[in-house]
């Protein structure tokens, strides 16, 4: 099999079964905390009721409210699409291509910021402030991470080592178990990014019903119908390329593909169960501490960096 | 005879541990003193005839330079146990009574420990000068921190308390950066594949090592590692010994100690603290990195001149006032060294010196604050009168220790002065000139106050001075005085000796 | 072998980390004994085997004993009171370990005395004992400030030993442990006589 249908069979499947994450975090929780929970595909029930709903817009909003939903989930999918899945290097890849995938996500959270800013809502700007912030002291510890791994690649003189694929494509993710164990540090840091990103617990509670505790919620309060099913696809994308990232670090290469598609996936599935553990066993912290949070995940994140760049 | 010299003081305090009878306590310590002191000048005869002496399987084997502490050591320890019996004698019968500086009330530690604390401090320092084994010095010198703490929170109140804790936390990191000065000596010297001989002398071996690789005409890859080390030392070893500006703990372990361990941290310890630099100078020397080494000293040297000089002029506390004089006398001594040649002899004679003197002083300080109950050397007033014994040597101390010509210390700072003008370093002179004038002044105002004036309104004439408080600075008073007229030859001899041993 | 002593000092950087931004004491205390146990691990890894039980049993068990004793003893106050923020403290010790690497990068190292990466957490360990001595104003954590740095001494001089100077090591052992013991009592007494352990009540002293 060539690797570009290799490639496009796991898109494909990544685009099916990104919903599947959030309703496994919830069983997790669920399972937790006793009781049966949620069904599984909770989500793409809930997409496909409002894809079939109808919409209302308020009246002091303009077509910036309806431009976030779909900027925020072409950008998620455009991000996916440089990703290697499953070790098979992306038919976009090119050199840099890190950059773009960051700003991309950036870009598709600009956008959800402008339409909740749009609104003119005081709780859906102080989301929108929070969401900003937050992302904003992220942002340095993600490259930092990225840097790290370009390094190992650089030193490993691979062609392709600036774009995501040379990466997370397998070869530099065998090299943790030849010894440079700094790389582990990798994973929990983006495991700390993807819970952030994504407004998991300790930074944000995804079920909260206090509108001022919000972060995420609160900013797409004013969105309905298809725009909202946009919305909540994009994030479940965007969950699964921060679930990804984990798995390329830690899966080495493996002899045919299916093996190694199989083993990103089960670490994919895995890491949501993970955050649903997280979910169940911590509280959430305070506003204010949020960044502590950060500023940890980023002295990790350069104690990797500088590791990899004296070896 | 180097055994019985290191064990027994640490025998016999762990025996004063035990004896409940002040008075035999207080005999043995006079006994340890005595017998320390008459062993240790044994000891140096023995170098001075060069023999070695040895003990321990090599671990102590004292050198010329060792061996003259040693003995500075035991001598000022002798004076100062003569001093301590008679004030331990009067301390215990004051018990709990308000303290003159805070108005808080205190006690005095038990004397018992205060006793032992005194006996392993001596043992201490005899580790420390007699072997020339860079970590046995170490830990000698750790040891001196450990011992001599307690010693200073002899009386328990605040200020006392305060100054132990700066003294043992800045001194222990010091010490510990000391330490990392040994290991990147020996890392210096490490040779892949060569076994290193398992020798006690390591200042020995390191010295010859260093000779070889000179003469071999290759040692770029030690340099770096040899330089990083003597900095390390003396950090390390320069925080101990109180050079400027890592002489903050001093003034006030110095002034809040009861004043017979304040004569020995001046007199005995700050020159234990400078042999560990010393070493790694004599190894650096060896090294051909001497220029390296020396010029820091010079520079700790003269910023340790200035800092002192700055503070003494001013300085209210009269106790504080002879601690910034250890300052100024440590920068000498560092001057002295760094600066090689004749100077080298100076700085040895001016070491001598400046124990002997430090501790009368000290002494005498503890006398006067008995009486007086006060630091403030604006409420002392007509010591003559009050005191005529001590005011009489208080004055001759103070004219030994700013180097006026009947005593040593003329002869010495003379003798550094010659060896900084030979070299043609004028504006060294000129800095070591300039702070010798200016503390000069600044120590005669507080002194000639102290010792002149009406004496206060409600304090008795001339109540008769003991024995004990008098007579030990006066002893230590008449040698500063001998020295500055007649030097002995075997004196000479051993001054010389250590001064070769550091590039005299 | 050389694998289990690159993650053993991997994992002393990061508790090195660590300790500058717990503001906890206990947490500290847990951190210095996992230290302890650490050096006795790489202790092991270097085949130091006499040595590392009796690292264990001092640095791991009963300095870390006394410490908490102290702790309780005396009722010190939870939280550590810092002199400047705990960012920057971590910040600092980031900047120790890049200065460490340079310095590693720089000096000419001798040939096969150290493994790879010890220079510089030993060196690191040294600047975060020397950061917690001059960052957090308790006299307690000024002394766990001080067997850090200590740490660090003593793994900067692990590959120097040679198995003749056993005794020597554990001389130094001993003197560490009295240095922590005697200033355990000090603490104790200025506990009672300053009703703090806060060093900035010291102002007594001074010019």
């Amino acid at each position: 099999m060539s690797p570009l249908v290799a490639y496009l069979v796991q898109f494909v499947l990544a685009l099916l079964l990104a919903p599947l994450l959030p309703g496994i975090i919830n069983r997790v929780k669920a399972k937790f905390a006793g009781r049966h929970g949620k069904p599984l595909l909770q989500l793409y029930f809930d997409i496909f009721k409002l894809l079939r709903k109808g919409e209302v817009i308020s009246r002091s909003a303009s077509f910036v409210l309806s431009l976030g939903p779909a900027v925020s989930l072409a950008t998620a999918l455009c991000a996916l699409a440089l990703l290697p899945l499953g070790g098979v290097t992306s038919p976009l890849a090119f050199q840099g291509d890190f950059l773009l995938a960051a700003y991309l996500l950036g870009l598709g959270r600009f956008a959800v910021i402008l339409a909740a800013l749009d609104t003119g809502s005081s709780f859906e700007g102080m989301g929108a402030s929070r969401e900003a912030t937050f992302s904003a002291l992220a942002e340095p510890v993600l490259f930092c991470c990225l840097l790290a791994l370009a390094c190992v690649g650089g030193a490993l003189h691979l062609e392709n080592h600036l774009s995501l694929s040379g990466m997370l494509g397998g070869r530099p993710g065998t090299e943790w178990l030849l010894g440079r164990s700094e790389l582990l540090f990798v994973p929990v840091v983006l495991f700390v990014l993807l819970l952030v990103e994504n407004c998991r617990i300790p930074v944000d509670d995804p079920n909260t019903h206090l509108e001022l505790t919000m972060i995420h919620e609160v900013m797409i309060l004013d969105h309905s119908g298809p725009n909202l099913a946009f919305i909540l696809y994009g994030s479940a994308l965007k969950l699964w390329f921060f679930a990804a990232l984990p798995a390329g670090i830690l899966i080495p290469d493996l002899s045919p593909w299916w093996a190694q598609a199989l083993c990103w996936l089960a670490t994919i599935l895995l890491m949501a169960v993970l955050v649903g553990v997280v979910e169940s066993v911590m509280a959430r912290l305070r506003m204010y501490s949020v960044p502590r949070l950060l500023g940890g995940a980023g002295v990790l994140a350069a104690l990797a960096l500088i590791l990899t760049q004296i070896r | 005879m180097l055994e019985v010299l290191f064990l027994f003081p640490l025998c016999a305090g762990l025996l004063t541990l035990l004896l409940p009878s002040r008075t035999v306590r207080r005999g043995l310590l006079l006994l340890v003193a005595v017998t320390h002191l008459v062993l240790s000048l044994l000891t140096l005869l023995a170098v001075g005839r060069g023999q070695t002496p040895s003990a321990f399987f090599g671990l102590m084997e004292p050198d010329a330079v060792g061996v003259l502490f040693l003995t500075l050591a035991s001598t000022l320890f002798c004076a100062a146990s003569w001093y301590g019996v008679g004030y331990l004698r009067d301390e215990a019968l004051k018990g709990e009574r308000t303290g003159f500086q805070d108005g808080h009330p205190f006690t005095n530690a038990p004397e018992r420990r205060f006793t032992a604390c005194l006996c392993f401090f001596l043992a201490a320092m005899t580790l420390v000068t007699t072997t020339r084994h860079l970590g046995a010095l170490w830990m000698g010198i750790e040891g001196t921190t450990l011992a001599s703490a307690p010693l200073i929170y002899f009386h328990r109140h605040q200020q006392s308390l305060e100054a132990t804790w700066k003294y043992l936390i800045i001194c222990s990191v010091g010490i510990a950066l000391a330490l990392i000065g040994n290991l990147l000596l020996s890392i210096g010297f490490y040779r892949p594949g060569l076994v290193m001989e398992e020798g006690l002398d390591q200042v020995g071996i390191f010295v010859d090592m260093a000779r070889e690789v000179r003469a071999s005409g290759f040692y770029g890859v030690q340099s770096p590692w040899l330089q990083a080390a003597f900095v390390f030392l003396l950090v390390g070893y320069g925080t101990k010994m109180g050079l400027a500006p890592l002489h903050n703990w001093l003034p006030d372990a110095h002034s809040q100690a009861p004043s017979l361990v304040s004569g020995l941290l001046s007199g005995a310890l700050l020159n234990c603290a400078l042999l560990g630099i010393l070493r790694g100078h004599q190894i650096m020397l060896a090294a051909g990195l001497g220029d390296f080494s020396g010029g820091l000293l010079v520079f700790f040297g003269i910023v340790s001149l200035f800092t002192a000089a700055t503070f003494i002029v001013g300085q209210g506390h009269y106790k504080r006032l002879l601690a910034y004089s250890s300052v100024e006398h440590m920068g000498i001594l560092a001057l002295g060294i760094g600066l090689g040649g004749s100077a080298v002899f100076g700085a040895m004679f001016h070491a001598v010196g400046h124990s002997l003197t430090k501790c009368m002083l000290f002494l005498l300080a503890g006398n006067i604050l008995t009486r007086y109950h006060t630091l403030s050397s604006y409420d002392v007033r007509g010591l003559r009168w009050t005191m005529p014994m001590t005011g009489a040597l208080w004055t001759a101390g103070f004219l030994a220790i700013v180097g006026s010509p009947p005593f040593g210390l003329f002869v010495s700072e003379f003798l550094i002065l010659k060896g900084i003008l030979s070299q043609g370093r004028w504006l060294v002179a000129t800095c070591y000139l300039l702070a010798l004038a200016v503390i000069f002044v600044g120590m005669s105002i507080p002194v000639l106050r102290m010792v002149q004036g009406t004496r206060p309104r409600d304090m008795q004439r001339a109540e008769p001075e003991s024995a004990c408080s008098v007579l030990p600075p006066l002893c230590l008073g008449v040698l500063v005085l001998c020295l500055g007229v007649y030097t002995p030859v075997w004196l000479e001899n051993i001054l010389r000796r250590a001064a070769a041993l550091i590039g005299g | 072998m050389t694998g289990l002593l690159q993650l053993l000092l991997l994992v002393l950087t990061l508790n090195n980390l660590a300790l500058l931004g717990v503001d906890r004491l206990r947490s500290l205390i847990r951190l210095i004994t996992l230290q302890g146990v650490l050096l006795a691990g790489v202790l092991l890894a270097l085949d130091h085997i006499l040595l590392a039980p009796a690292v264990l049993i001092i640095k791991g068990g009963i300095l870390p004993y006394l410490l908490n004793r102290t702790r309780r003893r005396i009722g010190a106050e939870p939280h550590l009171r810092p002199r400047f923020g705990y960012g920057w403290a971590v910040l600092a010790g980031m900047g120790g370990l890049l200065f460490s690497f340079w310095l590693e990068g720089r000096l000419p190292m001798p040939p096969g005395l150290f493994p790879p990466l010890l220079l510089p957490a030993a060196l690191t360990t040294l600047f975060c004992g020397l950061v917690l001595v001059v960052g957090r104003v308790t006299a307690l954590s000024q002394v766990m400030g001080y067997l850090v740095a200590e740490n660090g001494i003593f793994l900067l001089g692990i590959p120097l030993m040679s198995a003749g100077a056993i005794w020597f090591e554990l001389t130094l052992l001993l003197d560490i442990f009295v240095a922590v013991f005697v200033m355990g009592i000090a603490i104790n007494h200025i506990s009672d006589t300053f009703e703090s352990i806060d060093v900035n009540r010291f102002h007594n002293l001074r010019d």
